[in-house]
């Protein structure tokens, strides 16, 4: 292992490392002397709890897919089969379950796209720098409010006889109760922060010389906006599509509280953890959003988003 | 690019539309936490401070309050020793494998929660054996809550100089006694600020917590998700969950205010993306 400290220490030991010293001391000069020993003791532990309790976690959930439930004692048994990840693939019911969770998933993104860029565009380039300061903060705020509170705040929005059925009743619009629809409102909802803030952090970098240059140049403002800014964004909107993509793809407590009876893919890993005590059909369901979070990773790798990933 | 005045305007208008569509639900719990129709009726058809009575007067939601704290404090505990460890090995040494961990270390918070969650509940019960409990929490807690102090951490570190530290080295001071003097102190504020922001994370997350917590236990986010359903229960609910925005978005505010490394940015999960 080749290793450089950043910032190289000069000079030899203190000059008192004659004098006979207690261990601690002794300790301390050895990692003085040695940057190896430095390292080791700063990375072993936290890289060692990564490894160990999140990256073995993934691994065994792999393999656990491929493993299947002793129908007697209602016990994981490690007999070999692929019998679980070929009904989550083949069999119709999991593939509706799979299609919706998708279609939730690019609804609330879109949903996301079109909320946020406006509004990431008018305070990073329109709001003064007082102004800007504090949107920012009002952006963060409510993205570290809890998830529950906020899929619950719009079970009370929903319900029946609430808020937007008040607010629908003068121009004729319906409330979509607990539906799938609500699914698609409350996750975009959720996750409107985490869409809103690359993409303000994605306008703030775009400088305010090219903007007036390309105006300078003739360019209408909708033009400068397609042929310069858009280019300039595009990794920051797919940075904030991950986030709300591979989150909602996930999810399943908003199904359950706005959902109705609608079902998603984490709604099924659920059930099999739960009630159903079916661990191995339930890592195999699981693996299908991994799957597709690695393929869309895989996809957009190219645009520069997931370098300062 | 020069924008006119009615295009300004608009944006204005869009922009603060959505973020009424940001806080009218979370102001919407606040009020109907008082509201006396149990329903959830809107306009409300009377003020009660009866729910807020009932949800201090209860047990079960007292004991939640007293588990997530202590699955909260623990868990940002481990996070602080892990995540400092880290910033420092990462920032001031190059060696094989830099780029990996760093990837690993948001990885737990950029994979949706119920992968996460399921992961770790199949190593405990099938691989490991291990029942599940609030040591188990606290586990898969301090794995994720780990990113939020390792960022403010980091960007602290990156605008320190080394020089005081090689100083500090030069004059005789062993490794530790640097580390307590001269580089603690520096990193303070960051670490409260991390420490804060984990304690949050911890605090109000659900869908990990589902699947790593003992049967027995409950913590605040569990109790609301098993009476939510509830009619009865259903409106101190609401006055739990106003707790819960006002116990998450303190700590927020303050860790704002605490590192100034950035916007802030710096200090949430979104700074993932922008390294």
């Amino acid at each position: 292992m080749t290793l450089k400290t950043q910032h190289p220490v000069p000079g030899a030991p203190p000059a008192a490392a004659a004098v006979p010293r207690p261990k601690a001391h002794r300790f301390s000069a050895l990692l003085h002397r040695s940057p190896n020993l430095r390292l080791a003791g700063l990375v072993t532990a936290p890289a060692g709890w990564l490894v160990l309790v999140y990256i073995a976690a993934l691994a065994a959930l792999l393999i656990t897919a491929f493993w299947t439930v002793d129908t007697f004692t209602g016990k994981v048994s490690t007999e070999w089969t692929t019998e679980n990840v070929v009904t989550v693939l083949t069999d119709p019911v999991y593939q509706r379950i799979t299609l919706r969770t998708l279609w939730i998933a690019i609804a609330v993104t879109l949903i996301d796209l079109v909320l946020a860029l406006p509004m990431a565009f008018f305070i990073a380039k329109v709001a003064s720098p007082r102004w800007q300061k504090l949107l920012v903060v009002a952006v963060l705020m409510p993205l570290w409010a809890s998830y529950l509170v906020k899929a619950y705040a719009w079970r009370n929005v929903l319900a029946d006889g609430g808020l937007l059925e008040w607010l629908g009743a003068p121009i004729g619009l319906e409330s979509p109760g607990y539906s799938e629809t609500a699914v698609i409102l409350t996750l975009a909802y959720i996750w409107l922060p985490f869409m809103i803030l690359p993409i303000y952090a994605g306008f703030d970098r775009v400088p305010d010389s090219l903007l007036e240059a390309s105006g300078d140049l003739g360019a209408k403002p909708l033009t400068t906006m397609r042929l310069v800014m858009f280019p300039l964004l595009v990794p920051s909107i797919i940075a904030g599509t991950i986030f709300t993509f591979s989150l909602s793809l996930g999810d399943y407590i908003t199904a359950q509280i706005v959902g109705g009876t609608t079902q998603m893919l984490g709604t099924v890993v659920y059930a099999n953890v739960g009630a159903a005590n079916n661990l191995p059909f339930a890592a195999a369901v699981s693996l299908v959003p991994i799957a597709i979070i690695t393929l869309y990773l895989f996809i957009v790798r190219r645009s520069g988003a997931l370098n300062s990933l | 690019m020069r924008l006119s005045r009615s295009a300004k305007v608009i944006l204005g208008v869009v922009t603060a539309l959505v973020f009424l569509f940001i806080y009218l639900p979370l102001l919407l719990v606040v009020v109907n936490s008082f509201n006396a129709d149990r329903t959830f009726g809107w306009p409300p058809r009377g003020f009660t401070l009866e729910w807020w009575g009932r949800a201090f007067d209860s047990p079960g939601v007292r004991e939640a309050v007293v588990s997530s704290l202590w699955v909260a404090a623990v868990s940002t505990l481990i996070s602080l020793v892990l995540g400092t460890l880290l910033a420092l090995a990462l920032l001031r040494y190059q060696f094989f494998g830099r780029d990996v961990i760093s990837l690993l270390v948001i990885l737990p918070i950029a994979l949706p929660g119920i992968v996460t969650g399921i992961a770790l509940n199949n190593m405990f019960t099938t691989i490991l054996g291990v029942s599940l409990s609030m040591w188990t929490v606290v586990i898969a807690h301090a794995t994720f809550c780990m990113v939020t102090v390792f960022n403010n951490v980091i960007a602290r570190l990156r605008r320190m100089s080394g020089g005081l530290e090689e100083a500090s080295a030069d004059l005789g001071a062993g490794v530790f006694t640097t580390f307590r003097l001269v580089t603690f102190p520096q990193l303070r504020s960051a670490l409260l600020a991390g420490g804060l922001l984990a304690f949050a994370l911890s605090f109000d997350e659900i869908i990990v917590t589902t699947f790593t917590i003992g049967a027995g236990d409950t913590t605040l986010p569990i109790w609301i998700l098993q009476n939510l359903f509830r009619p009865n229960q259903a409106p101190v609910v609401n006055v739990v969950a106003v707790v819960l925005i006002v116990v998450s978005i303190v700590p927020i505010w303050l860790a704002q205010r605490l590192s100034q490394d950035s916007v802030g940015i710096g200090a949430t999960r979104v700074k993932v993306t922008e390294g």
